[in-house]
């Protein structure tokens, strides 16, 4: 067994042991705060998925804000369980993500253009959910309407985080499995090439658009799964959090700072700026409201100033480059 | 059915904001066409010197047209400096990194202008008369507001045709190699036009605060309209981005009043899609 996968199995041993470890009251913090970067982990995994083939999406807050709003729509009014609630609301988004990306990827939208057009998407569908204020509750957001127990199975509404949490830590695990069957897949390499150049890899005979819209299709999917995941969890949606430009780009610089072309950079990158905005918070409290956002912005622009492929994807790199020195200087 | 002269009103507001509207976008669209980066942060350099235009005038005293030629040298120094801090840097990257990059900016300024002023909506008093033509109510701040900015864009054409440095600037917009095989300094250029394209920010800011009240999210309710403009009218064609503006204007002013404010910016934001996929190179131009 190879060290790095040693190491995988004692950390999924000791995330799995985690709620049980005895924290003295800090427990439901502390799972509160891990719950919370399960779910941005895999949504930042899910953009990623786009992302590290050159498709830079500044709207997934659309397909997050969908899946949210479906499911929790669907249970208000019509009492549908999430579990059918959430697949309904995964399947609309995909068909609106491949509304939106036959076109794109038809008339060649690439790089800039993608990017605001997919910001454009991604307002379309705040501004829908603020304007249809009669039955989504405006930019007041909508509560999920309560479950009758405290631990509810049909509803997906219990009480007690240590069941959030594994269905988070599964949910996230789902998620890098995703991205590495996808990287030892023949799609990667023909996305790949798709990214360099549509021209050139459409006359090696690869079909660019049915590539295209299934990578965008799994992407919207995995990331409205996580959308429905986050409204169960807090059983509060609200358009500013969930849909619109400001979210997108959590998302993005989330991935980025972490590093997108690796499977742990949106984790790290996730778990990074929760714990940094956590720790601000603390600190400060509610006395300087916007310095953890501050602090944040400045790192993020020295970031992509300085290591563009991000804290992961720099550390990886230098590890490999010195392991391949020392290979070289032995023999 | 609604009152033909709501509408007309409407329609009269669609296009005084148009005015300011399309100084914004050409302010961004000089600086896209020359250094080819979309600055995502542009519209936050104008809610800076909103408040610079803010505080000058309800705590400094300063009269309003000073404090407005202020918000000029303000927004210059920002272009300024967001030039040589960030851009620079990164003038070599992947273009994603620097769309990130001004990204990550806009993220600060947001949040820095919260820590530092809270979120409180901030307006200039101004007691400016409400003009009344044939039952139309115009907004004497917005007539104004707009006659300055066409004659702001007009100064802009004459500083681009007129001058050695405005000449060089369309060069490089156009060639960016050859114009440094013909001795041009690319960098003065660059920083030329930042100057320029920030002082236009702050142009804008003055004329905005005497209509709009500034919080720290501004950039955020004016930022996107403004990229789509830019693009809808073709990325550095500035009479493409012109023509944009007032089409977005009147689309967002009309569809506010015959529906909501957030149905308005929803058609105007489809209808941008949608000529996306129709005239990806811009509104004025023919499909290849």
């Amino acid at each position: 067994m190879t060290p790095g996968r040693l190491a995988a199995l004692a950390l999924l041993a000791a995330l799995a042991a985690a709620p049980f470890v005895p924290m003295a009251g800090m427990r439901q913090y502390v799972l509160h705060v891990t719950i919370q970067i399960f779910i941005w982990s895999f949504i930042g995994g899910a953009w990623s998925l786009m992302g590290r083939f050159g498709l830079v999406s500044l709207g997934h807050g659309a397909f997050l804000g969908l899946g949210a709003y479906a499911a929790t729509l669907l249970w208000n009014f019509y009492g549908l369980t999430p579990w059918v609630g959430g697949l309904v609301a995964v399947a609309l988004t995909v068909g609106f993500a491949l509304v939106v990306a036959y076109p794109c990827s038809r008339f060649r939208i690439l790089g800039h253009y993608f990017a605001l057009v997919t910001l454009a998407v991604g307002e379309v569908v705040r501004l829908l959910i603020i304007a249809e204020r009669d039955w989504t509750g405006g930019s007041l957001g909508l509560t999920l309407r309560p479950a009758r127990t405290d631990a509810s199975l049909l509803a997906i509404q219990y009480a007690d985080k240590r069941v959030f949490y594994y269905a988070s830590l599964v949910v996230w695990l789902l998620g890098l499995w995703v991205w590495t069957l996808l990287d030892r897949s023949m799609a990667r390499a023909a996305m790949e090439a798709i990214g360099e150049d549509e021209t050139a890899a459409a006359s090696v005979g690869i079909h660019v658009t049915r590539f295209k819209l299934g990578i965008t299709a799994l992407s919207a999917a995995l990331t409205a799964l996580g959308g429905v995941l986050y409204a169960q969890y807090f059983t509060y949606v609200n358009p500013d959090t969930l849909a619109g430009i400001g979210v997108s780009l959590r998302i993005v610089f989330a991935v980025v700072l972490g590093g997108m072309y690796s499977l742990l950079g949106p984790t790290v990158g996730t778990a990074l700026t929760i714990a940094l905005s956590e720790y601000l918070r603390v600190i400060f409290g509610v006395k300087f409201i916007g310095m953890a956002e501050t602090i944040y912005g400045l790192l993020l622009v020295l970031f992509i100033i300085f290591l563009p492929s991000g804290i992961y994807g720099s550390a990886r790199g230098l590890l490999r480059r010195r392991r391949t020195l020392e290979a070289s200087a032995t023999a | 059915m609604i009152d033909p002269i709501f509408l007309a009103e409407a329609a009269i507001n669609g296009l005084l904001l148009g005015g300011v509207l399309a100084l914004l976008a050409l302010g961004l669209n000089l600086i896209f066409g020359v250094i080819d980066i979309v600055w995502i942060a542009y519209v936050d350099l104008v809610m800076l010197a909103m408040y610079a235009v803010y505080f000058l005038v309800m705590v400094y005293g300063w009269p309003i047209w000073l404090a407005g030629l202020a918000a000029i040298g303000v927004g210059a120094l920002l272009g300024i400096g967001v030039h040589v801090l960030i851009i620079s840097p990164i003038l070599g990257s992947a273009p994603v990194n620097q769309l990130l990059a001004t990204g990550g900016l806009l993220f600060f300024l947001q949040s820095f202008a919260t820590f530092l002023w809270t979120t409180d909506h901030r307006s200039v008093r101004l007691a400016l008369p409400v003009l009344e033509v044939a039952g139309i109510f115009v907004s004497f701040a917005r007539l104004i507001a707009f006659v300055i900015a066409i004659l702001a864009m007009i100064g802009l054409y004459l500083f681009l045709t007129r001058t050695y440095i405005g000449t060089a600037i369309r060069a490089v917009a156009q060639d960016r190699e050859a114009m440094a095989l013909m001795g041009a300094d690319p960098r003065r250029v660059y920083l030329v036009t930042s100057a320029v394209g920030g002082a236009m920010a702050g142009l804008a800011a003055a004329l905005l605060s005497i209509q709009y009240s500034v919080h720290p999210y501004f950039g955020a309710a004016f930022g996107p309209i403004t990229f789509m403009i830019c693009v809808l009218g073709g990325l550095g064609n500035m009479v493409g981005a012109f023509v944009a503006s007032f089409i977005m204007s009147e689309i967002i002013s009309i569809g506010g009043v015959t529906w909501s404010t957030e149905m308005g910016y929803v058609i105007a934001f489809a209808l941008f899609i949608v000529m996306m996929f129709v005239r990806p190179g811009g509104i004025l131009t023919k499909r290849e």
